[in-house]
């Protein structure tokens, strides 16, 4: 279901568009492979791999037994001798069954044979709470993930950059970790043109310029920000607002830059807060504007109890617009949480 | 289906594995060599006996005791003495160490630290085999510590469910570090445990290089044939500690290593040479200095590389 908009554009659904990368990416390259749960005749919980099954045959198209460190140690193996996987993991809670296969085994074995091997693989695996999923189907853990060298972490926030990202990581020699919420796949719609591109990793985006505050936010929270700064800006507070796109590779000079520019920094993210991504970026602003910074960084992320079932409970333990029009005011103010 | 010139590199490969161990346990001993060293002496028929029966393309995953199934599958012993000694000419550059040698030009897809964690790299590696249909099969060592591990029975599940290109060589050397593997193993016969997922399953002396030879021979027959995966238990023992500082005693008895001692595969296979004419007395001694002379060199080699330089350290992480 796409509507023409203009010429060459159509708004697509951000799982429309990860659909587009992944049938154009394994139409170009032979390699290419998807793995996992329901992944082939099904098409996916999320439907993201529909059609692939259908049009490039079940070998390309695995749906494997419930698995998940063993489907993602073979996709490791796969990926060593020359295939290019890319294993879904429906709910990014059970990547903890992999993370011998990720940790250990993917994101090292370049490194521990002195550059030998080459590990092409791709994990998509969903993040995001607000769906009364409970304690293990609602977490967001990319963070994570950056936190190991050896691997690419990927948390595009529209249909556009998920598409130009995943194509970028179909083409990558490194294990790339991609995080997409499952919220977005849906609800999220944008513009995508027709013509091939890429997006390269390590590139933040500016979403919207502003001068007098910074907010740096993930994935979903990227649509947070831009309603609370739309929000800000009729009381005549201009926030810019910054999606890193990837946190492996990180983009450190534009989020440095615009807080030189704006002196005030609220970052943003559905991970847990505690260690969390944002914290990383918060050092990394204080490292390269300390000199330039007039209030206390302000960071949200997930609040540290298990994600709760019972809505309003669970709705709680996400940063939203009026948190992050409030946090903004707080820097404002030159005052810390 | 084996010649004498086959035969006879059997035996030197097996002798090569045991002189390199011993060279390595001196070259600790004397804190030549950094961390830990883990021996592959004793089980020598094992790693021997299956790479015998593969092609120079086919695959193998190894373990933390690895050094066997490395020399066995045609790595270079001055390399690999040179990785184990942390130095850049060694086969990963000295950032692997001799846990995880890799030859990838050999189909050696890296020992690996983890038990069972090279079981997964196996299977895909067969995976691979299957879907661009090159005929290759992929053998992933493992210990009957590994056994144990679910990993295994994931990946046995799915290779034997799309009938996949891999043999699982479980070495049981009798001891789980420091653990004997009846005390913490369920049922009597782990082989059945691969028959109960329809794959074969197969024990065999690992201490007989050519009963090893035979089974891995026919289980690769059977997977190039596309009827799916194997499982070989190889019962045999490790002569010396779980790694070498730790002597081996205190948890198995004097009575038992001088009873695998007595197995030995070595001398078995050389009285089996000798006595059916493959080889003679002076042939052998050939052989035995021959291999002396290797493992010189490839000590030699190995004190006499560099350390890598700093500027190593962050090169590799990435594919650029």
């Amino acid at each position: 279901m796409t509507v023409e908009t203009k010429t060459g554009v159509r708004e697509l659904t951000f799982a429309q568009a990860l659909r587009e990368a992944l049938h154009e990416e394994m139409q170009r390259d032979d390699r290419i492979f998807v793995i996992g749960e329901d992944v082939g005749a099904w098409g996916g919980v999320f439907r993201v791999t529909e059609g692939i099954y259908d049009k490039f045959g079940p070998e390309r198209a695995v749906d494997t037994p419930i698995s998940e460190e063993g489907f993602t140690g073979l996709a490791v193996g796969a990926a060593m001798t020359g295939l290019h996987p890319v294993v879904e993991i429906m709910f990014g809670d059970f990547i903890t069954l992999a993370m011998e296969q990720i940790v250990n085994q993917a994101a090292k074995m370049r490194y521990m044979s002195g550059g030998q091997a080459e590990v092409p693989i791709t994990v998509r695996a969903t993040i995001g709470a607000g769906r009364s999923s409970g304690g293990q189907h609602s977490q967001s853990l990319h963070a994570w993930f950056a936190h190991i060298p050896g691997l690419k972490v990927v948390v595009p926030a529209t249909p556009y950059d998920a598409k130009g990202l995943l194509k970028t990581a179909l083409r990558d020699q490194n294990p790339v970790m991609f995080f997409e919420d499952k919220l977005m796949y849906a609800k999220v719609k944008g513009e995508v043109p027709e013509q091939e591109y890429t997006i390269p990793f390590g590139k933040a985006d500016i979403k919207r310029p502003g001068k007098d505050v910074t907010i740096v936010a993930l994935s979903r929270m990227v649509h947070a920000a831009l309603a609370a700064a739309e929000k800000l800006a009729e009381e005549g507070i201009q926030a810019e607002v910054i999606d890193p796109r990837t946190l492996t590779p990180l983009d450190r000079d534009t989020l440095i830059q615009s807080v030189i520019k704006t002196q005030r920094a609220v970052i943003v993210d559905m991970g847990y807060h505690d260690f969390g991504a944002t914290a990383e970026l918060a050092a990394t602003i204080m490292n390269g504007a300390f000199d330039y910074i007039d209030a206390p960084i302000e960071r949200l992320g997930a609040t540290q109890v298990p994600i709760p079932f019972s809505p309003p409970l669970e709705m709680s333990t996400i940063p939203d617009e009026e948190k992050i029009i409030a946090a903004v005011k707080r820097t404002l103010a030159g005052r810390g949480a | 289906m084996t010649d004498n010139p086959q035969l006879i590199e059997m035996y030197r490969k097996m002798l090569l594995i045991r002189r390199f161990e011993e060279a390595i346990f001196d070259l600790y001993r004397d804190g030549k060599m950094p961390g830990l060293a883990h021996l592959y002496a004793g089980e020598e028929a094992v790693a021997v006996g299956s790479c015998a029966a593969l092609n120079p393309d086919d695959y193998i995953t190894s373990t933390h005791r690895g050094h066997g199934h490395i020399l066995a599958k045609g790595g270079q012993p001055d390399r690999m003495m040179a990785e184990v000694c942390g130095r850049v000419d060694g086969y990963c550059r000295g950032k692997g160490g001799e846990m995880h040698i890799a030859d990838f030009t050999l189909g050696i897809l890296g020992a690996n630290g983890i038990v069972g964690g090279g079981l997964g790299i196996a299977t895909g590696a067969a995976f691979t085999a299957k879907v661009r249909k090159t005929g290759q099969v992929s053998v992933g060592f493992f210990g009957e510590g590994g056994i144990n591990q679910g990993i295994f029975y994931e990946e046995l599940n799915m290779a034997a469910a799309w009938k996949l290109p891999v043999i699982y060589v479980c070495e049981n050397n009798q001891y789980g570090e420091y653990t004997p593997w009846r005390k913490v193993t369920a049922g009597e016969d782990i082989t059945e445990r691969a028959r109960a997922m329809g794959a074969a399953g197969v024990r065999v002396d690992g201490n007989d290089v050519l009963a090893v030879y035979q089974v891995t021979r026919e289980a690769a027959e059977r997977a190039r044939q596309g009827e799916g995966p194997s499982l070989i238990e190889c019962l045999t023992y490790r002569y010396t500690g779980h790694h070498v500082g730790e002597p081996g005693k205190g948890y198995r008895s004097d009575a038992e290593i001088e009873e695998w001692r007595r197995r030995d595969p070595i001398p078995r296979f050389e009285k089996y040479m000798l006595e059916k004419g493959i080889a003679s007395g002076t042939d052998i001694e050939e052989i035995q200095e021959n291999v002396a002379q290797e493992i010189s060199e490839a000590v030699d080699f190995a004190l006499n590389a560099p350390y890598p330089e700093l500027s190593e350290l962050t090169k590799h992480v990435y594919v650029e």
